[in-house]
């Protein structure tokens, strides 16, 4: 199984450094001060060090407005303050029994609503594919149930050819944990229900957003029945208007083996690139034109040419994307 | 004083109705055309008055219409906004508040009032969980408690989102002492923003897509538009900045007028609420912005407005031309109409997505032209605290990424604010960050040079051609009420992630942390870095917020502060109550995503 592992790593690999780069930089300069800072966090007593100097001699009063320049300063509370142990100039009322009483926390807690759970299905295509023996249609969806951090994901992606038939159709249940800003770590299952007999991958990625606004998502695979692969798939959001996008996608997939009779082999098995414009005539419901361009590499490819298929092939697709 | 008698007119849901029925295009509203027609003359926005120290108040729902679909409302006995209170300084006041919500509302089950900024014992506070159990259907909770300040205030729901379904209200409490200034008019205006869709399905909303209201993100008609303008290179430079940080320069505020109707007293700028005058009379209007989510630029075009009071208490009056309000804040400002038979009340949001608009006339009916909303500004790197210097980034290697460009470029850069005393972020212009923010998933930003900005007039009110109110322009009437230096400081960090829409102090969210602890009868300082790009006004309950000048010497009291992005300002708190006392950002929905802390003050 090791020769399975070296081709899904690189992939996940350079994601998360690519990012973790970022991270580092973002952090360093503010490493430097954390000794200093954590003096200077909450609670601490630091009177002293933290306290301005009152400095009302200096004060430059610098407003755009000429009225208020003419206000008289000496009267708008400027004196110097007194030290922390002086006596306020208000004095602080001696808490009475009714104020002690008044102060009693209820029993419960405040009902926010910052840890919701919360949920969201996007179709992202679902789309007619113009194939050689007639009219296939696509799929590809993605939803989550949970709060900001911890998130049960379900992925599903499939194709049925011109006469019906499903070539291909699997779903991913998947736990998703925010380990970043910007990404989600997930690990599930995946069940492949075609092509061949229906099969069981364990299966581990991130999910995010890179710099740039490049919608990423990486995953590994490994079957139970020995095979592996590793897919990365990338999208971007071209806004030609605000409703007008055109979305460039690219799907790549590895694999660790061979698997004949599903028509995969070992290596850089196929790449595919698709180009969609879609108008949101609501933000939800949004109809789309594109073009999809896959190819087949290596031994995938050579065992698609043995089943007198092509290699690389090129369609075009209308379709829908929807969210709730 | 004494309010204007149409104050009194009574409330016609149906009439409104019918009227806010026919807000189906802002479009109409510009027209400038609005016949005089016999209900103008009930002027529907006219909020029922209770004044004196008994109050009966029924919360429920109550059928509206602002855009020509029917919604559940939650009232206060059937008005929306909520009945204005007026009470005297001095008196005892006590209110009964019903809960008479039916069972299965979309709005919850249980209920309550906060009166905004109000001092009274923490067990009137009314923020279930904090202060009390909350009032339960069909129970009455009797809020008891004696006035002791005069101004304008306002009060509202602390339970569920009910806020943004309707129940909030104008408070006036009449002072002891005579007011330092004279009017003949006296008028509330109280701004909210409205919407159709249930609060907690606004909530899921910006879970599953924060970004939705935004439809001016940048296209590449304006990116070859900008390369025109300002160079290519200088184009790619800004976006890849931006690009860098995942986020857009054209979000202003996660929820504009694409989702919100904006109302004046309860009504649309169709309805045109209408304050009458007579030339050379003095006309005080007290601004409140009861809104969910919502900062409003107002002015008056052809009238200087002086604000005279802040958050309900004095400031050394100050003449400008527009200002803009925080939601939960309060500004009095009076006026001199005359020359005019009519003049526009203009409030536009932030994000110049809409507005609304009133107006002061003469008689019932007249109208002045209502102004277009300014154009959308963009924000810039020194916006948000990064200082603006995309050059020098340019030489960062290996900064790549997150808001690591920007901070490189400031490593070098000498703090150019000449207040950079106190509230500045030190010699070296870098900000410290708390260690709970440090990989954070909930912190997708940080500012890196942060500024107190007390005297900048805010994002898109720059350089307009108006004079536009800064907080360094408001001055308390008052000394330091309290005098001593702050004994100890607690610095928070405002943080939050956008497209997970997560909200929280210190990359914390509010059922995750402790609550802060003051010690009864000490004065602290409170420092506050808005780590984000989002403009938060921040309220703490049953303390006054003494607002600092860059100096570090007392500015203004408040009990709501506006922090915009980038931007680091302090004030001192008196801890003089005992008690757990919510402090959170009063933009409902960052609130109920975590940006809320507990202040306990304890002997």
């Amino acid at each position: 199984m090791k020769h399975d592992l070296r081709y899904l790593w690189p992939a996940l690999g350079a994601l998360v450094l690519f990012d973790a780069v970022a991270q580092d930089a973002q952090h360093q300069h503010a490493q430097h001060d954390h000794t200093q800072h954590s003096q200077h966090s909450q609670h601490s007593q630091h009177a002293e060090a933290a306290a301005p100097q009152p400095t009302p001699a200096a004060h430059v009063h610098d407003t755009a407005s000429a009225q208020d320049a003419q206000m008289d300063h000496a009267a708008m509370g400027h004196a110097p303050a007194q030290p922390p142990s002086a006596a306020p100039r208000t004095p602080i009322p001696v808490p009475t029994a009714a104020d002690r009483a008044a102060a009693v926390k209820p029993p419960g807690a405040h009902a926010a609503h910052d840890n919701t759970v919360q949920s969201f299905v996007l179709l992202d295509r679902l789309e007619a594919v113009d194939v050689d023996n007639g009219t296939g249609l696509e799929w590809e969806g993605v939803g989550w149930v949970g709060t900001d951090l911890e998130k049960l994901w379900v992925r599903s992606e499939g194709e049925r050819n011109g006469d019906g038939h499903t070539e291909s159709a699997n779903v991913e249940a998947l736990y998703g944990r925010a380990i970043a800003p910007w990404w989600d770590l997930v690990a599930g299952v995946r069940h492949d229900f075609k092509p061949g007999a229906s099969q069981d991958f364990a299966a581990i990625g991130i999910m995010g957003l890179a710099p740039y606004k490049f919608e990423l998502s990486a995953t590994a695979y490994i079957g139970t029945s020995g095979h592996s692969f590793a897919q990365l798939e990338a999208e971007y959001e071209t806004l030609l208007t605000n409703r007008l996008v055109l979305q460039p996608q690219i799907e790549v997939t590895v694999h660790g083996g061979n698997d004949a009779a599903r028509g995969v082999g070992s290596g850089l098995g196929s790449v595919e690139v698709g180009l969609r414009l879609r108008y949101e005539i609501t933000r939800r419901f949004a109809p789309y034109v594109g073009v999809v361009a896959e190819r087949a590499f290596g031994r995938t490819a050579e065992l698609r040419r043995e089943h007198g298929e092509d290699s690389d092939d090129a369609r075009l697709v209308a379709g829908f994307r929807i969210w709730f | 004083m004494s309010f204007d008698a149409n104050h009194r007119g009574g409330f016609a849901p149906s009439r409104r109705r019918f009227v806010q029925g026919l807000m189906l295009g802002g479009a109409v509203s510009s027209l400038g055309l609005w016949p005089r027609t016999s209900w103008a003359l009930k002027s529907p926005g006219q909020p029922q008055v209770l004044a004196g120290t008994e109050f009966d108040l029924v919360i429920g729902e109550t059928p509206m219409n602002f855009t020509g679909r029917t919604r559940t409302a939650i009232t206060v006995n059937g008005s929306l906004p909520a009945p204005l209170l007026r009470w005297r300084e001095g008196t005892t006041v006590n209110l009964r508040v019903t809960n008479a919500l039916p069972p299965g509302s979309i709005h919850g089950h249980e209920t309550s009032i906060h009166w905004h900024g109000i001092l009274l014992p923490a067990n009137m506070d009314g923020v279930p969980g904090l202060s009390f159990a909350g009032i339960h259907p069909g129970e009455t909770y009797h809020y008891r408690f004696t006035v002791q300040q005069g101004g304008t205030y306002w009060y509202h729901s602390h339970s569920a989102m009910q806020e943004q379904a309707g129940l909030y209200g104008p408070l006036v409490i009449d002072p002891i002492e005579p007011e330092p200034f004279a009017y003949q008019r006296d008028y509330v205006i109280l701004l909210s923003d409205w919407t159709d869709l249930s609060p907690a399905a606004l909530f899921s909303r910006l879970k599953k897509m924060s970004m939705y209201d935004n439809y001016h993100l940048r296209t590449v008609g304006d990116f070859v538009r900008d390369a025109r303008a300002q160079g290519l290179a200088a184009t790619v430079e800004d976006r890849k900045l931006w690009g860098q940080m995942r986020m857009s320069p054209t979000d202003l505020s996660d929820v504009n007028a694409n989702t919100y109707t904006y109302l004046m007293n309860g009504t649309t700028s169709l309805g045109n609420w209408t304050g009458l005058f007579r030339s050379g009379e003095k006309v005080r209007l007290r601004f409140i912005n009861g809104s969910a989510m919502t900062h409003f630029d107002v002015r008056i075009p052809g009238l200087k407005m002086t604000v005279v009071a802040a958050d309900g208490l004095y400031v050394h009056p100050v003449t400008v031309d527009e200002f803009r309000i925080a939601a939960a804040e309060t500004f009095d400002v009076l006026v001199e109409p005359s020359g005019q038979d009519a003049f526009t009340i203009f409030a536009q949001d932030m994000g110049r997505t809409g507005h609304v608009s009133g107006t002061l006339a003469v008689a019932q009916g007249l109208r002045a032209p209502v102004p277009a909303v300014d154009p959308r500004p963009i924000l810039s790197m020194a916006d948000m605290g990064h200082g603006g210097m995309a050059h020098a980034a340019q030489d960062a290697k290996g900064m790549e990424g997150g808001c690591g460009a920007a901070h490189a470029a400031m490593a070098a850069t000498p703090v150019a604010d000449p207040h950079a005393g106190h509230g500045a972020a030190g010699a070296a212009g870098m900000q410290a960050h708390p260690d709970s923010e440090r990989g954070n998933p909930l912190v997708d930003m940080q500012t890196m040079s942060p500024t107190p900005k007390l005297d900048d007039p805010g994002i898109g009110l720059r350089d307009n051609g108006r004079n536009v109110l800064s907080y360094a322009m408001l001055h308390s009437l008052f000394e330091d009420p309290d005098g001593r230096e702050p004994g100890r400081e607690i610095e928070l960090h405002l943080t939050g992630h956008m497209e997970r829409f997560a909200w929280g102090f210190d990359g914390q969210k509010f059922s995750d942390v402790e609550p802060i602890r003051l010690n009864y009868g000490e004065r602290m300082r409170i420092v506050l870095v808005n780590d984000t790009m989002m403009t938060h006004p921040i309220h703490l309950h049953g303390l006054w917020s003494d607002v600092e000048d860059a100096q570090g010497n007392f500015l203004v009291r408040k009990h709501t502060v506006d922090m915009p992005p980038g931007s680091r300002r302090s004030y001192r708190v008196r801890a003089d109550a005992l008690g757990s006392w919510a402090y959170h950002c009063h933009l409902l929905y960052h609130m109920e995503a975590g940006m809320m802390r507990e202040v306990r003050v304890e002997e």
